[in-house]
């Protein structure tokens, strides 16, 4: 009998055949509407820095080294890949691309850095409008705001002198820590 | 170097110890999707361990939270050498969008050594064999750093007028 039942089994699995996927060996391709790792296109952007504004986890940091020159650093491993700042930038500048391959040994593989060449207003110093108090008006506002007047006071501001110290500490860039550690 | 001792090391099997740190239970779900007849990771004869003792690879999923900690250093602790760690999920590598937060450590790297990161959240079942796969030196890395210039000289020119202004000094206080 329990040859039977055997026989039994081995039909009913011949008759699914193989499911399982070949995966690393193969390429497996994603669905539609997938989000994977958010690909910069740095001869669209303009630097308004809405992306840093609305990123959930603050991925995002921008860094002004002089009047004309800015830095946008992405850390791209502690991202949701949410699609948020691809929806807010306004020159769609961003692109969540179908990338999900990401696995390293190494955190800094899967970081970005864009330079890009600012044209500020000559009577501000930026064009963005940064005094408005209403929350609501903020999360609509496309330009880079402020979290808080704590964290306004550490950023610095553009100087029409180059800053070789905050391009140093760009690079050997490290996450925010807490104040009790 | 080390997918080299991974290889000496790991030649069987790896048994797989999974903790969860403070998941939300998306990473978890897609690990153990990894081991559905689908995804089947266990041809490359890998199997969930339910103690860290029998276990080679401990994987972490989700922020380490405030009274996870000193289990998770145990659990790590309790592995026999050589063993491996993998930060699954955007929470146990950077600590996602609770990275700055009263009660999380802000990723497992605050805890305990971390050797393989997998990004994603979730990460698809597919990344977490891939990670799996270039940890054990089947597939290459994928990722790299990117460096984008709108202009090619900016930084460079600033450095060098830096440094012709510097170089003048000099005369300007012979000079005087």
């Amino acid at each position: 009998m329990w040859l039977t039942s055997k026989i039994k089994q081995v039909l009913l699995v011949l008759k699914p055949g193989v499911v399982t996927l070949k995966y690393p060996f193969e390429p497996h391709p994603v669905p539609k509407n997938f989000r994977g790792q958010p690909v910069w296109d740095h001869h669209k952007c303009i630097g308004c820095g809405g992306c840093a504004a609305h990123c959930p986890a603050r991925t995002i940091l921008v860094r002004d080294l002089c009047q004309d020159l800015r830095v946008m650093m992405y850390d791209g491993s502690r991202c949701t890949y949410c699609g948020r700042c691809a929806d807010v930038c306004p020159e769609s500048a961003i692109t969540m691309s179908e990338q999900y391959e990401l696995a390293t040994n190494d955190k800094n593989d899967i970081t970005l850095s864009m330079e890009l060449f600012m044209l500020t207003c000559q009577r501000c110093g930026r064009c963005y409008n940064r005094e408005k108090t209403n929350m609501i008006d903020k999360m609509g506002l496309k330009g880079f705001r402020y979290d808080n007047l704590e964290l306004r006071a550490v950023i610095q501001k553009a100087t029409e002198h180059f800053d070789e110290k905050m391009l140093e500490e760009s690079d050997r860039h490290q996450r925010p820590r807490k104040i009790g550690e | 170097m080390l997918s080299k001792i991974c290889k000496k090391a790991f030649t069987k099997s790896l048994w797989i110890y999974h903790c969860n740190s403070g998941a939300c239970n998306g990473c978890d779900i897609e690990i153990l999707n990894v081991l559905t007849p689908y995804y089947d990771v266990e041809r490359f004869g890998m199997k969930l361990v339910a103690s860290p003792r029998h276990a080679d690879v401990m994987l972490i999923s989700g922020a380490v939270t405030r009274p996870m900690l000193p289990l998770v250093k145990k659990a790590y602790a309790a592995i026999p050498e050589p063993k491996l760690v993998f930060g699954i999920g955007s929470c146990a590598i950077g600590g996602n969008c609770w990275f700055d937060t009263y009660n999380v450590t802000g990723g497992a790297d605050k805890a305990v050594p971390v050797n393989f990161i997998v990004p994603g959240c979730p990460p698809r079942p597919e990344a977490i064999i891939y990670g799996v796969a270039v940890a054990l030196g089947l597939a290459n890395k994928k990722a790299a750093p990117v460096e984008l210039k709108q202009v090619e000289f900016p930084v460079d020119m600033y450095l060098a007028n830096k440094a012709w202004e510097e170089r003048n000094v000099i005369y300007k206080v012979l000079n005087d």
